[in-house]
């Protein structure tokens, strides 16, 4: 196996978020001898209440764009901030937004990495004239011999990052092999606290901007009231049935609602229940919330749809692997078995208490990501 | 750490702004230092800068074929149209003269955006004419449009975006003859071509120091005498009460001595551009295929020369030609990641896969055939690889 490094001289746009790992990504390229251009892309937030306000999508608010601008000055490299609000609404906020509707709960970083990074920003790089688009991503890529009668000569793999903790090639597992032919990881080598040394030593900020959980076009409160205003029409009250299909309560729209959620379900107190009881499941058919007692939570089962293998090819049989229900899930053992039109079956050896669909499975052998999928059924 | 080679570079892009003339530095740097006095100051320091404005005034109408007392300094071009236009509606409406007002939607933001406040804040109705292909107003529709209750109309004297120049004089004297206040912004112009007030039968007339090889934040605004005008900056009564604040003495001077300093350059650097801009023209369009000049072919300003690619997204081209060194820029506004047509192209008819693609390279008194060379070696590369790279997955 063999790590992709192409030679000095080449051209690389670098996509900058004004964060440490992106400007030490930048700065190792440049180190290396890369004719590096630094571009941000504004992205579509929630435009805010106040009048004038600029966007303040967290990737790119006014500040972080400040931020990316001195130090592409620092590194001498050209810069330039793209507008991509109208492409990541339609791209990813859109269909985020709709997922919902279908009582799933989706991860819009996988929209985001497949048409927004890399498509809109790919396609931007490619008509500059680079070779290659880097990211700040704790993520690797290397290279094994092909096997016969390929149509390229080596095999891209995708392999996490080297700090297990910050690894992200789970939003990664999207990428397919021409993707990977033309992206570049400077981070994933390193851990954490060595890109921070890094951007000590190359004298690049390293404080970071507070870290948030909340999704990157969110501007004002959580995503519950951001469906409200701008999707009112998915959310639609309805009943909480328990598993025996008697309605013990209601629930104010499956949308504000998530597997394995306890807290805030409004059941009535007449049939309190001696044990508490979770989200089992969200009934799009019927509208309907299916709650009941944590040993009924959980599946070892999961159906997974728009299974994306990164090596381009689904594997002829089942595969023994690990994986991952959720970006910050356990990795599991488990069996892959492809199925039809793009389906896979996933039997985990233990029950996993989060699988959730509309989340993304995304399966590993060792460090190499094979791909992933969303999670379509729970059983 | 930093990157040092020393990577060429050409600046074409001279209509948006033009570097200070040493001769202009050297005028306006005692008015930044030594004589600071305020020009409305009654003492000796006040009088200092009140005698340089003085001059300014005098040599600025000079140059421009009018009087001293019909300049006044702004802010900015940007001010001087906006003024302009507020200055000759709000007389218009408080003399109860009519509301109706004449343009063309390829007018300079800075117009089209004050007309459209004027109309949406303030009851004014204005008529944006058609333009033919090049981007020309024809005087006839002017006429046309006429009423008995216009009391402004406003045409550049040539495009920023595409170059074109437009039949001012023509469309100055039906103003005239039909009692209407005529404006032009005339700000992409001095450098190249002369300027007489009364040759163009203007009233009211907008120029930018920045665009002229003098100083950024320094306008001009021409108001012929007589003209009916309400201040829409008020304070003080600085600039014969035309324009409240402070006036920038430096720029003023700044100003005055590059509109010197361009009149003696025009007469040699014009037809030199001219042929400079015909090679460039020549040579982009035998080597891009799908390529057009857009604007008039050759009633045009001498350093402006603007195509449009089909199926490239200007913006894009733009970055892959800054990349390599090369300074120029667009029409089409790309304010959302799906690029929008060029609201001038659209208006001349041009297609909108063709619209999105404008490129505007224009070049001035420092623009030697070699940055021409350098240009059509890399340009034609820059316009495929961004349409490889549009085209592709
Ligand atoms: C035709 C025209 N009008 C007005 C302006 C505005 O001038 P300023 O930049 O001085 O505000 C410009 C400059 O871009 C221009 O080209």
């Amino acid at each position: 196996m063999t790590v992709h490094l192409p030679p000095a001289g080449t051209r690389v746009v670098v996509a900058m978020s004004g964060g440490v790992d992106s400007s030490v990504a930048a700065a190792l390229l440049v180190e290396r001898g890369y004719d590096v251009i630094g571009i941000m892309l504004r992205l579509w937030a929630e435009p805010s209440q106040g009048q004038g306000k600029e966007n303040s999508n967290r990737c790119c608010a006014p500040e972080a764009v400040a931020d990316a601008r001195a130090i592409a000055r620092q590194l001498g490299i050209p810069f330039y901030d793209i507008h991509a609000e109208s492409v990541f609404k339609q791209h990813v906020v859109d269909p985020w937004i709709t997922a919902y509707g279908e009582a799933a709960t989706p991860n819009p970083c996988f929209n985001c990495n497949r048409f927004i990074r890399f498509g809109f920003l790919m396609q931007r790089a490619r008509a500059l004239g680079a070779a290659y688009l880097a990211t700040g991503h704790y993520a690797r890529i290397d290279t094994v011999p092909a096997e016969p009668r390929s149509e390229l000569p080596v095999r891209y793999r995708l392999l996490k990052g080297v700090d297990a903790k910050k690894d992200q090639s789970y939003v990664l597992h999207v990428l397919g092999q021409r993707d990977l032919a033309r992206a570049l990881f400077p981070c994933g080598e390193f851990t954490k606290e060595h890109v921070r040394d890094l951007a000590r030593r190359f004298g690049l900020p390293v404080a970071e901007r507070a870290e948030s959980q909340d999704l990157c076009f969110l501007t004002q409160g959580d995503y519950r009231s951001f469906l409200v205003r701008q999707a009112p029409d998915v959310a639609v009250p309805g009943p909480i049935l328990n598993t025996r299909g008697e309605v013990i309560g209601r629930h104010e729209g499956l949308p504000f609602y998530t597997v394995g959620q306890r807290r805030g379900l409004d059941i009535a107190p007449k049939s309190a229940h001696a044990e508490p009881l979770y989200v089992l499941r969200l009934d799009s058919a019927r509208n309907a919330l299916i709650v009941g007692r944590a040993d009924e939570l959980g599946t070892r089962r999961l159906t997974v749809r728009s299974m994306h293998y990164v090596s381009g090819k689904a594997p002829t049989a089942p595969v023994r692997c690990t994986a991952k229900v959720r970006y910050k899930a356990r990795e599991a053992s488990c069996v892959l078995t492809p199925l039809e039109n793009g389906a896979a079956q996933v039997e985990f050896d233990e029950v996993q208490r989060d699988a959730t669909p509309g989340q993304g499975l995304v399966a590993y052998d060792g460090d190499e990501v094979i791909g992933g999928g969303i999670i379509a059924r729970t059983e | 750490m930093t990157k040092t080679s020393a990577r060429r570079r050409v600046y074409l892009d001279y209509s948006a702004t033009t570097p200070v003339a040493p001769e202009v530095v050297q005028a306006m740097q005692p008015y930044l230092t030594d004589l600071f006095g305020n020009a409305a100051s009654l003492h000796e320091f006040g009088r200092e800068a009140a005698a340089a404005l003085d001059e300014a005034h005098i040599v600025t109408g000079c140059a421009l074929g009018a009087r001293a007392s019909e300049i006044v300094f702004t802010g900015c071009g940007t001010e001087a149209d906006n003024l302009a236009l507020r200055g000759a509606a709000f007389a218009a409406r408080q003399h109860g003269r009519g509301d109706h007002i004449i343009s063309a939607p390829t007018e300079h933001h800075a117009v089209t955006s004050t007309l459209e406040q004027l109309q949406q804040l303030f009851g004014f109705e204005v008529t944006f004419l058609p333009v033919d292909g090049c981007g020309r107003v024809d005087p006839d529709d002017v006429k046309r449009a006429l009423r008995r209750n216009t009391i402004l109309v406003s045409i550049m004297m040539a495009n920023n975006e595409i170059g074109t120049l437009e039949p001012i004089a023509e469309i100055g004297h039906m103003c005239r003859e039909r009692g209407v206040i005529f404006h032009t912004d005339a700000v992409q112009c001095p450098a190249y071509l002369p300027i007489d007030v009364e040759a163009l039968q203007v009233d009211l007339m907008a120029l930018s120091s920045h665009k002229f090889y003098g100083p950024k934040g320094v306008g001009i605004l021409y108001i012929r005498e007589g003209t009916p005008f309400v201040p829409t900056l008020t304070g003080g009564g600085h600039e014969r009460g035309r324009r409240a604040g402070t006036v920038n003495v430096a720029g003023a001077v700044g100003t005055a001595v590059a509109l010197e300093y361009v009149a003696q350059q025009r007469e040699t650097q014009a037809p030199r551009l001219q042929r400079l801009r015909d090679r460039l023209i020549e040579g982009v369009l035998a080597a891009v295929p799908d390529a057009r000049v857009s604007g008039h072919p050759h009633n045009r300003l001498p350093h402006h020369a603007s195509f449009v690619f089909k199926g490239v997204d200007g913006e894009t081209l733009l970055m892959a030609l800054d990349v390599e060194g090369i300074a120029v820029s667009t029409g089409s506004a790309c304010t959302s990641g799906n690029p929008e047509p060029s609201p001038v192209l659209l208006a001349m008819g041009i297609p909108s896969e063709w619209a999105l693609g404008g490129l505007r390279i224009s070049l001035g008194y420092h623009t030697s055939d070699e940055d021409l060379d350098y240009v059509l070696e890399k340009l034609p590369r820059c316009v495929a690889q961004v349409r490889r790279a549009m085209s592709e997955l």
